[in-house]
Protein backbone atom coordinates (compact mmCIF):
# COMPACT_ATOMS: atom_id res chain seq x y z
CA UNK A 1 0.00 0.00 0.00
CA UNK A 2 2.53 1.95 0.93
CA UNK A 3 4.29 1.00 -2.16
CA UNK A 4 0.85 2.59 -4.43
CA UNK A 5 1.09 5.90 -2.43
CA UNK A 6 4.90 6.45 -2.74
CA UNK A 7 4.92 5.58 -7.30
CA UNK A 8 1.42 7.74 -7.32
CA UNK A 9 3.32 10.65 -5.35
CA UNK A 10 6.16 10.47 -7.91
CA UNK A 11 4.09 9.87 -10.92
CA UNK A 12 2.07 13.21 -9.72
CA UNK A 13 5.35 14.98 -9.16
CA UNK A 14 6.87 14.09 -12.41
CA UNK A 15 4.03 14.89 -14.43
CA UNK A 16 3.19 18.42 -12.70
CA UNK A 17 7.26 19.24 -13.34
CA UNK A 18 7.05 18.14 -16.80
CA UNK A 19 3.88 20.29 -17.09
CA UNK A 20 5.09 23.57 -15.53
CA UNK A 21 7.93 23.10 -17.96
CA UNK A 22 5.85 22.97 -20.70
CA UNK A 23 3.72 25.72 -19.72
CA UNK A 24 6.55 28.16 -18.63
CA UNK A 25 7.96 27.11 -22.94
CA UNK A 26 4.69 26.62 -24.55
CA UNK A 27 2.84 30.14 -24.08
CA UNK A 28 5.72 31.86 -25.24
CA UNK A 29 6.14 29.68 -27.83
CA UNK A 30 2.82 29.76 -29.08
CA UNK A 31 2.67 33.82 -28.38
CA UNK A 32 5.60 33.57 -30.63
CA UNK A 33 3.87 31.86 -33.17
CA UNK A 34 1.24 34.21 -33.37
CA UNK A 35 3.17 36.78 -33.88
CA UNK A 36 5.94 35.46 -36.56
CA UNK A 37 3.48 33.52 -38.62
CA UNK A 38 6.18 31.63 -40.71
CA UNK A 39 8.76 30.48 -37.70
CA UNK A 40 5.45 29.93 -35.89
CA UNK A 41 4.80 26.98 -38.17
CA UNK A 42 7.75 25.97 -38.17
CA UNK A 43 8.34 25.31 -34.32
CA UNK A 44 4.49 23.88 -34.58
CA UNK A 45 5.43 21.57 -36.80
CA UNK A 46 8.64 20.73 -35.22
CA UNK A 47 6.49 20.08 -31.89
CA UNK A 48 3.99 17.97 -34.30
CA UNK A 49 6.92 15.85 -35.26
CA UNK A 50 7.81 15.46 -31.36
CA UNK A 51 3.88 14.17 -30.94
CA UNK A 52 4.25 11.41 -33.05
CA UNK A 53 6.98 9.57 -31.86
CA UNK A 54 5.93 6.30 -30.20
CA UNK A 55 6.46 7.21 -26.34
CA UNK A 56 8.90 3.93 -25.46
CA UNK A 57 10.87 4.97 -28.48
CA UNK A 58 11.16 8.52 -27.40
CA UNK A 59 12.22 7.16 -23.52
CA UNK A 60 14.79 4.79 -25.87
CA UNK A 61 16.55 7.85 -27.50
CA UNK A 62 17.07 9.48 -24.31
CA UNK A 63 18.70 7.18 -22.86
CA UNK A 64 22.43 8.13 -25.01
CA UNK A 65 22.28 11.81 -25.01
CA UNK A 66 24.39 13.50 -22.45
CA UNK A 67 22.86 16.07 -19.79
CA UNK A 68 19.04 15.72 -20.69
CA UNK A 69 19.29 11.73 -21.05
CA UNK A 70 20.28 9.08 -19.48
CA UNK A 71 18.37 7.08 -17.32
CA UNK A 72 15.98 7.94 -14.20
CA UNK A 73 13.37 10.75 -13.37
CA UNK A 74 15.43 13.05 -15.60
CA UNK A 75 14.71 12.01 -19.30
CA UNK A 76 11.51 10.82 -18.15
CA UNK A 77 10.49 14.56 -17.06
CA UNK A 78 12.37 15.27 -20.54
CA UNK A 79 10.27 13.59 -22.79
CA UNK A 80 6.84 14.63 -20.95
CA UNK A 81 8.21 18.65 -21.19
CA UNK A 82 8.24 17.21 -25.25
CA UNK A 83 4.81 15.60 -25.58
CA UNK A 84 3.16 18.58 -23.65
CA UNK A 85 4.55 21.27 -25.28
CA UNK A 86 2.77 21.06 -28.81
CA UNK A 87 -1.05 20.93 -26.89
CA UNK A 88 -0.08 23.84 -24.89
CA UNK A 89 1.46 26.11 -27.97
CA UNK A 90 -1.15 25.05 -30.39
CA UNK A 91 -3.83 26.42 -28.05
CA UNK A 92 -2.32 29.19 -26.89
CA UNK A 93 -1.80 30.15 -30.67
CA UNK A 94 -5.68 29.27 -31.34
CA UNK A 95 -7.06 30.88 -28.63
CA UNK A 96 -4.53 34.03 -29.51
CA UNK A 97 -5.98 33.75 -33.42
CA UNK A 98 -9.65 33.36 -32.07
CA UNK A 99 -9.54 37.41 -30.08
CA UNK A 100 -12.00 39.20 -32.25
CA UNK A 101 -9.97 41.57 -34.64
CA UNK A 102 -12.31 44.59 -33.65
CA UNK A 103 -11.75 44.23 -30.43
CA UNK A 104 -7.89 43.84 -31.09
CA UNK A 105 -8.62 47.38 -33.52
CA UNK A 106 -10.11 48.79 -31.17
CA UNK A 107 -7.26 48.22 -28.32
CA UNK A 108 -4.78 49.37 -30.80
CA UNK A 109 -7.10 52.78 -31.72
CA UNK A 110 -7.16 53.46 -27.84
CA UNK A 111 -3.54 53.50 -27.76
CA UNK A 112 -2.31 50.53 -26.28
CA UNK A 113 1.33 49.44 -27.10
CA UNK A 114 1.65 45.85 -28.83
CA UNK A 115 2.99 44.71 -25.01
CA UNK A 116 -0.22 46.12 -23.70
CA UNK A 117 -2.52 44.64 -25.87
CA UNK A 118 -0.79 41.19 -25.18
CA UNK A 119 -0.65 41.06 -21.48
CA UNK A 120 -4.57 43.39 -21.29
CA UNK A 121 -6.53 42.28 -24.25
CA UNK A 122 -4.78 39.09 -26.28
CA UNK A 123 -3.51 37.11 -23.10
CA UNK A 124 -6.80 37.11 -20.92
CA UNK A 125 -8.70 36.65 -23.93
CA UNK A 126 -6.93 33.12 -24.73
CA UNK A 127 -6.67 32.22 -20.94
CA UNK A 128 -9.70 29.52 -21.32
CA UNK A 129 -8.34 28.09 -24.76
CA UNK A 130 -4.46 27.55 -22.89
CA UNK A 131 -6.19 26.33 -20.55
CA UNK A 132 -8.10 23.53 -22.20
CA UNK A 133 -4.13 23.04 -23.36
CA UNK A 134 -2.55 22.43 -20.26
CA UNK A 135 -5.00 19.93 -19.32
CA UNK A 136 -4.89 17.83 -22.42
CA UNK A 137 -1.15 17.81 -21.97
CA UNK A 138 -1.69 16.65 -18.43
CA UNK A 139 -3.77 14.26 -19.12
CA UNK A 140 -1.44 12.68 -21.79
CA UNK A 141 1.39 13.39 -19.75
CA UNK A 142 -0.31 11.41 -17.10
CA UNK A 143 -0.82 8.42 -19.95
CA UNK A 144 2.81 8.43 -21.24
CA UNK A 145 4.39 8.72 -17.62
CA UNK A 146 3.29 5.13 -17.15
CA UNK A 147 6.39 4.07 -20.19
CA UNK A 148 8.99 6.21 -18.26
CA UNK A 149 9.25 3.50 -15.65
CA UNK A 150 11.00 1.70 -18.58
CA UNK A 151 14.06 3.44 -18.62
CA UNK A 152 13.97 3.65 -14.45
CA UNK A 153 11.57 7.08 -13.96
CA UNK A 154 9.25 5.81 -11.36
CA UNK A 155 5.76 6.11 -11.04
CA UNK A 156 2.84 4.04 -11.31
CA UNK A 157 4.33 2.66 -14.54
CA UNK A 158 6.73 0.75 -12.20
CA UNK A 159 4.02 -1.39 -10.85
CA UNK A 160 2.44 -1.90 -14.71
CA UNK A 161 6.18 -3.07 -15.87
CA UNK A 162 6.81 -5.05 -13.08
CA UNK A 163 2.80 -6.91 -13.25
CA UNK A 164 3.93 -7.14 -16.69
CA UNK A 165 6.97 -9.48 -16.50
CA UNK A 166 5.71 -11.06 -13.75
CA UNK A 167 2.07 -12.26 -15.72
CA UNK A 168 0.66 -10.63 -12.88
CA UNK A 169 -2.61 -8.86 -13.89
CA UNK A 170 -3.40 -7.80 -10.50
CA UNK A 171 -0.24 -6.39 -9.90
CA UNK A 172 -0.74 -4.15 -13.83
CA UNK A 173 -4.12 -3.30 -12.35
CA UNK A 174 -2.47 -1.76 -9.73
CA UNK A 175 -0.79 0.49 -11.43
CA UNK A 176 -3.28 1.42 -14.42
CA UNK A 177 -5.83 2.31 -12.23
CA UNK A 178 -4.42 4.61 -10.16
CA UNK A 179 -2.99 6.02 -13.24
CA UNK A 180 -6.22 6.22 -15.01
CA UNK A 181 -8.08 7.54 -11.93
CA UNK A 182 -5.42 10.39 -11.54
CA UNK A 183 -5.93 11.13 -15.21
CA UNK A 184 -9.75 11.43 -15.31
CA UNK A 185 -9.34 13.61 -12.20
CA UNK A 186 -6.85 15.66 -13.60
CA UNK A 187 -9.13 16.62 -16.49
CA UNK A 188 -12.24 17.34 -14.36
CA UNK A 189 -10.48 19.68 -12.38
CA UNK A 190 -8.78 21.29 -15.14
CA UNK A 191 -12.01 21.55 -16.86
CA UNK A 192 -13.49 23.19 -13.44
CA UNK A 193 -10.71 25.84 -13.97
CA UNK A 194 -11.13 26.52 -17.36
CA UNK A 195 -15.06 26.73 -17.32
CA UNK A 196 -13.83 29.63 -13.81
CA UNK A 197 -11.54 31.33 -16.84
CA UNK A 198 -14.46 31.74 -19.70
CA UNK A 199 -16.82 32.71 -17.12
CA UNK A 200 -14.01 35.72 -16.31
CA UNK A 201 -13.58 36.27 -19.51
CA UNK A 202 -17.47 37.07 -20.26
CA UNK A 203 -18.28 34.28 -21.66
CA UNK A 204 -20.94 31.98 -20.29
CA UNK B 1 -5.65 70.01 -37.69
CA UNK B 2 -5.43 67.35 -39.83
CA UNK B 3 -3.88 67.54 -43.60
CA UNK B 4 -3.69 64.96 -46.16
CA UNK B 5 -1.28 65.56 -49.15
CA UNK B 6 -1.48 63.42 -51.94
CA UNK B 7 -2.37 60.38 -49.46
CA UNK B 8 -2.53 57.33 -51.61
CA UNK B 9 -3.35 53.89 -50.00
CA UNK B 10 -2.89 51.09 -52.55
CA UNK B 11 -3.75 47.50 -51.36
CA UNK B 12 -3.02 44.38 -53.49
CA UNK B 13 -2.40 46.64 -56.68
CA UNK B 14 -5.78 48.30 -56.71
CA UNK B 15 -5.72 51.83 -55.34
CA UNK B 16 -8.19 52.06 -52.64
CA UNK B 17 -7.62 55.69 -51.87
CA UNK B 18 -5.86 57.98 -55.13
CA UNK B 19 -3.92 60.61 -54.15
CA UNK B 20 -6.89 62.67 -51.76
CA UNK B 21 -5.33 66.12 -50.55
CA UNK B 22 -7.56 67.50 -47.60
CA UNK B 23 -7.51 69.95 -44.61
CA UNK B 24 -9.69 69.69 -41.96
CA UNK B 25 -9.40 72.42 -39.02
CA UNK B 26 -9.08 72.12 -35.91
CA UNK B 27 -13.31 72.06 -34.35
CA UNK B 28 -14.72 71.32 -37.61
CA UNK B 29 -17.10 68.37 -37.83
CA UNK B 30 -16.70 66.65 -41.36
CA UNK B 31 -18.44 63.82 -42.74
CA UNK B 32 -16.83 60.97 -45.06
CA UNK B 33 -19.65 60.15 -47.21
CA UNK B 34 -19.62 57.65 -49.82
CA UNK B 35 -20.90 54.09 -51.36
CA UNK B 36 -18.87 51.24 -49.83
CA UNK B 37 -15.64 50.65 -50.99
CA UNK B 38 -15.16 54.35 -51.84
CA UNK B 39 -12.23 54.95 -49.53
CA UNK B 40 -13.96 56.59 -46.80
CA UNK B 41 -13.32 54.02 -44.10
CA UNK B 42 -9.56 53.49 -45.30
CA UNK B 43 -9.54 57.44 -45.21
CA UNK B 44 -10.47 57.47 -42.08
CA UNK B 45 -7.84 55.12 -40.39
CA UNK B 46 -4.61 57.17 -42.13
CA UNK B 47 -5.63 59.33 -39.34
CA UNK B 48 -5.13 57.42 -36.53
CA UNK B 49 -2.42 55.35 -37.83
CA UNK B 50 -4.44 52.15 -38.22
CA UNK B 51 -3.54 52.08 -42.20
CA UNK B 52 -0.63 53.46 -43.25
CA UNK B 53 -0.52 55.23 -46.62
CA UNK B 54 1.40 53.97 -49.51
CA UNK B 55 2.52 57.46 -50.79
CA UNK B 56 1.99 60.66 -49.69
CA UNK B 57 1.74 62.17 -46.25
CA UNK B 58 -0.98 62.53 -43.55
CA UNK B 59 -0.27 65.40 -41.11
CA UNK B 60 -1.61 65.96 -37.34
CA UNK B 61 -1.39 69.09 -35.47
CA UNK B 62 1.22 70.17 -38.31
CA UNK B 63 3.45 66.88 -37.72
CA UNK B 64 3.50 63.94 -40.24
CA UNK B 65 3.19 60.70 -38.78
CA UNK B 66 6.43 59.52 -38.72
CA UNK B 67 7.20 62.40 -36.35
CA UNK B 68 4.35 61.04 -34.05
CA UNK B 69 4.59 58.13 -31.72
CA UNK B 70 1.19 56.26 -32.31
CA UNK B 71 0.21 54.83 -28.80
CA UNK B 72 0.91 58.16 -27.90
CA UNK B 73 -1.44 59.82 -30.30
CA UNK B 74 -3.72 57.62 -30.57
CA UNK B 75 -4.92 58.27 -26.97
CA UNK B 76 -6.24 61.60 -28.04
CA UNK B 77 -8.06 60.65 -30.72
CA UNK B 78 -11.35 59.00 -30.07
CA UNK B 79 -12.86 56.21 -32.59
CA UNK B 80 -16.19 54.61 -32.64
CA UNK B 81 -16.77 51.75 -35.26
CA UNK B 82 -19.84 50.16 -36.42
CA UNK B 83 -19.49 46.99 -34.08
CA UNK B 84 -18.63 48.13 -30.54
CA UNK B 85 -15.59 45.86 -30.11
CA UNK B 86 -15.89 46.40 -26.08
CA UNK B 87 -13.68 44.30 -24.20
CA UNK B 88 -15.70 41.00 -23.39
CA UNK B 89 -13.58 40.30 -19.83
CA UNK B 90 -13.59 43.89 -18.78
CA UNK B 91 -16.69 45.56 -17.18
CA UNK B 92 -18.74 48.58 -18.75
CA UNK B 93 -16.60 50.68 -16.11
CA UNK B 94 -13.16 49.09 -16.89
CA UNK B 95 -14.07 49.62 -20.74
CA UNK B 96 -14.64 53.40 -20.31
CA UNK B 97 -11.63 53.42 -18.18
CA UNK B 98 -9.40 52.21 -20.91
CA UNK B 99 -8.40 55.37 -21.78
CA UNK B 100 -7.56 57.15 -18.83
CA UNK B 101 -6.02 54.22 -17.13
CA UNK B 102 -3.23 54.60 -20.43
CA UNK B 103 -3.25 58.15 -19.76
CA UNK B 104 -2.24 57.38 -15.85
CA UNK B 105 -5.54 59.28 -14.44
CA UNK B 106 -6.02 59.11 -11.21
CA UNK B 107 -8.72 56.71 -10.17
CA UNK B 108 -11.27 59.42 -9.19
CA UNK B 109 -10.98 61.53 -11.82
CA UNK B 110 -11.95 58.50 -14.03
CA UNK B 111 -14.44 57.67 -12.36
CA UNK B 112 -15.87 61.17 -11.74
CA UNK B 113 -16.04 61.21 -16.03
CA UNK B 114 -16.85 58.21 -16.39
CA UNK B 115 -20.49 59.05 -14.05
CA UNK B 116 -21.01 62.19 -15.76
CA UNK B 117 -20.47 60.86 -19.04
CA UNK B 118 -21.87 57.46 -18.87
CA UNK B 119 -25.08 59.50 -16.99
CA UNK B 120 -25.25 61.66 -20.59
CA UNK B 121 -25.52 58.65 -22.60
CA UNK B 122 -28.36 57.35 -20.04
CA UNK B 123 -26.20 54.33 -18.90
CA UNK B 124 -25.95 55.08 -14.94
CA UNK B 125 -22.35 54.34 -13.83
CA UNK B 126 -24.43 52.79 -10.60
CA UNK B 127 -26.51 50.39 -12.71
CA UNK B 128 -24.26 49.40 -15.59
CA UNK B 129 -20.91 50.55 -14.41
CA UNK B 130 -20.39 46.75 -13.23
CA UNK B 131 -21.83 44.67 -16.12
CA UNK B 132 -20.07 43.06 -18.44
CA UNK B 133 -20.76 43.72 -22.25
CA UNK B 134 -22.41 40.62 -23.21
CA UNK B 135 -24.94 41.07 -20.83
CA UNK B 136 -26.08 44.92 -22.64
CA UNK B 137 -28.18 45.04 -26.00
CA UNK B 138 -26.34 46.47 -29.06
CA UNK B 139 -27.31 49.90 -28.77
CA UNK B 140 -26.14 49.61 -24.73
CA UNK B 141 -22.92 48.09 -26.06
CA UNK B 142 -22.33 51.22 -28.82
CA UNK B 143 -23.28 53.76 -26.21
CA UNK B 144 -20.55 52.47 -23.99
CA UNK B 145 -18.35 52.27 -26.94
CA UNK B 146 -18.65 55.89 -27.51
CA UNK B 147 -18.22 56.64 -23.67
CA UNK B 148 -15.12 55.02 -24.06
CA UNK B 149 -13.93 56.90 -27.02
CA UNK B 150 -14.83 59.93 -25.60
CA UNK B 151 -14.00 59.94 -21.85
CA UNK B 152 -10.28 61.91 -22.18
CA UNK B 153 -12.26 64.38 -23.88
CA UNK B 154 -9.83 63.14 -27.39
CA UNK B 155 -9.06 66.52 -29.87
CA UNK B 156 -9.98 64.62 -32.51
CA UNK B 157 -12.96 61.89 -32.48
CA UNK B 158 -13.37 59.37 -35.39
CA UNK B 159 -16.54 57.59 -35.82
CA UNK B 160 -17.24 54.67 -38.86
CA UNK B 161 -20.85 53.91 -39.18
CA UNK B 162 -21.25 54.04 -35.83
CA UNK B 163 -24.93 53.43 -36.07
CA UNK B 164 -25.16 51.62 -38.93
CA UNK B 165 -25.73 48.10 -36.85
CA UNK B 166 -28.14 49.57 -35.02
CA UNK B 167 -32.54 49.21 -35.90
CA UNK B 168 -33.81 52.60 -36.93
CA UNK B 169 -35.66 53.55 -33.93
CA UNK B 170 -32.36 53.14 -31.52
CA UNK B 171 -30.10 54.91 -34.66
CA UNK B 172 -32.44 58.22 -34.23
CA UNK B 173 -32.35 57.94 -30.77
CA UNK B 174 -28.32 57.83 -30.80
CA UNK B 175 -27.48 60.13 -32.98
CA UNK B 176 -29.32 62.77 -30.98
CA UNK B 177 -27.52 61.49 -27.91
CA UNK B 178 -24.26 61.42 -29.94
CA UNK B 179 -24.45 64.97 -31.18
CA UNK B 180 -24.78 65.62 -27.15
CA UNK B 181 -22.09 64.79 -26.23
CA UNK B 182 -19.88 65.73 -28.72
CA UNK B 183 -21.29 69.14 -28.01
CA UNK B 184 -21.34 69.35 -24.68
CA UNK B 185 -17.37 67.69 -25.46
CA UNK B 186 -15.47 70.73 -26.42
CA UNK B 187 -15.93 74.64 -25.45
CA UNK B 188 -18.05 76.76 -27.20
CA UNK B 189 -17.54 77.25 -31.22
CA UNK B 190 -15.01 79.82 -31.74
CA UNK B 191 -16.37 83.49 -32.75
CA UNK B 192 -17.24 83.51 -36.51
CA UNK B 193 -17.91 80.45 -36.90
CA UNK B 194 -21.10 79.39 -38.81
CA UNK B 195 -23.26 78.01 -36.58
CA UNK B 196 -22.95 75.12 -33.55
CA UNK B 197 -21.63 72.63 -36.47
CA UNK B 198 -18.30 73.30 -34.26
CA UNK B 199 -16.79 72.91 -31.28
CA UNK B 200 -13.22 72.25 -29.74
CA UNK B 201 -13.75 68.38 -30.90
CA UNK B 202 -12.58 68.26 -34.32
CA UNK B 203 -15.17 65.04 -35.68
CA UNK B 204 -14.50 62.75 -38.62
CA UNK B 205 -17.95 60.84 -39.28
CA UNK B 206 -17.85 57.86 -42.40
CA UNK B 207 -21.53 57.40 -43.25
CA UNK B 208 -23.25 56.34 -46.52
CA UNK B 209 -26.72 57.87 -44.75
CA UNK B 210 -26.81 61.39 -46.40
CA UNK B 211 -29.70 62.26 -43.62
CA UNK B 212 -27.04 60.82 -40.75
CA UNK B 213 -23.97 63.40 -42.54
CA UNK B 214 -26.12 66.90 -42.52
CA UNK B 215 -27.43 66.12 -39.03
CA UNK B 216 -23.91 65.52 -37.70
CA UNK B 217 -21.54 67.57 -39.96
CA UNK B 218 -21.02 70.78 -41.27
CA UNK B 219 -19.11 70.28 -43.81
CA UNK B 220 -19.63 66.79 -46.61
CA UNK B 221 -16.80 65.18 -48.04
CA UNK B 222 -17.85 62.88 -50.66
CA UNK B 223 -15.53 59.81 -51.65
CA UNK B 224 -15.93 57.83 -54.95
CA UNK B 225 -13.43 55.12 -56.45
CA UNK B 226 -10.67 56.50 -53.72
CA UNK B 227 -11.07 59.97 -54.67
CA UNK B 228 -13.14 63.51 -53.05
CA UNK B 229 -15.13 64.08 -55.55
CA UNK B 230 -17.00 66.83 -53.87
CA UNK B 231 -16.08 68.72 -50.92
CA UNK B 232 -18.92 71.02 -49.69
CA UNK B 233 -20.59 73.03 -46.55
CA UNK B 234 -23.58 70.78 -45.21
CA UNK B 235 -25.83 73.73 -45.59
CA UNK B 236 -25.07 73.76 -49.56
CA UNK B 237 -25.25 69.89 -49.95
CA UNK B 238 -28.53 69.61 -51.27
CA UNK B 239 -28.36 71.95 -54.07
CA UNK B 240 -25.10 70.62 -55.30
CA UNK B 241 -25.19 69.41 -59.03
CA UNK B 242 -22.32 66.72 -58.88
CA UNK B 243 -24.31 63.60 -60.20
CA UNK B 244 -23.05 61.31 -57.00
CA UNK B 245 -24.52 64.16 -54.78
CA UNK B 246 -27.72 64.21 -56.81
CA UNK B 247 -28.27 60.40 -57.00
CA UNK B 248 -27.65 60.43 -53.00
CA UNK B 249 -29.81 62.84 -52.65
CA UNK B 250 -32.65 61.20 -54.30
CA UNK B 251 -32.33 57.90 -52.81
Amino acid sequence: MSDLVRLTGEHLLIVSIAVVIAIAAGVPLGTFAHRRRRLGGIALRITDVVQTIPSLAMFGFLIPLPLLGGIGPRPAIVALVLYSLLPIVRSTLVGLERVDAHVREAATAMGMTDRQLLWNIELPLATPAIVAGIRIATVTAIGVATIAAAIGGGGLGTLIFRGVSMVDSRLILQGAVPAALLAIAADALLTQVEHYFAKRRGES
Amino acid sequence: MIEYRDVSVVRGGNAILDRVSLRIEKGEHVAFLGRSGAGKTTALKVINGLVGPSAGEILVDGAPMARHELPRLRRRIGYVMQQPALFPHRTVFDNVATVPRLLEWPEEKTRAEAERLLAQLELPLATFGARFPRMLSGGQQQRVAIARALIAAPEIVLCDEPFSALDPIIRAEMQSLFDGVVRASGAPPPTGAPEARTTRTTLVFVTHDVREALRIAGRVIVFDAGRVVVDTPADAFMSHQHPLVRRFVEA
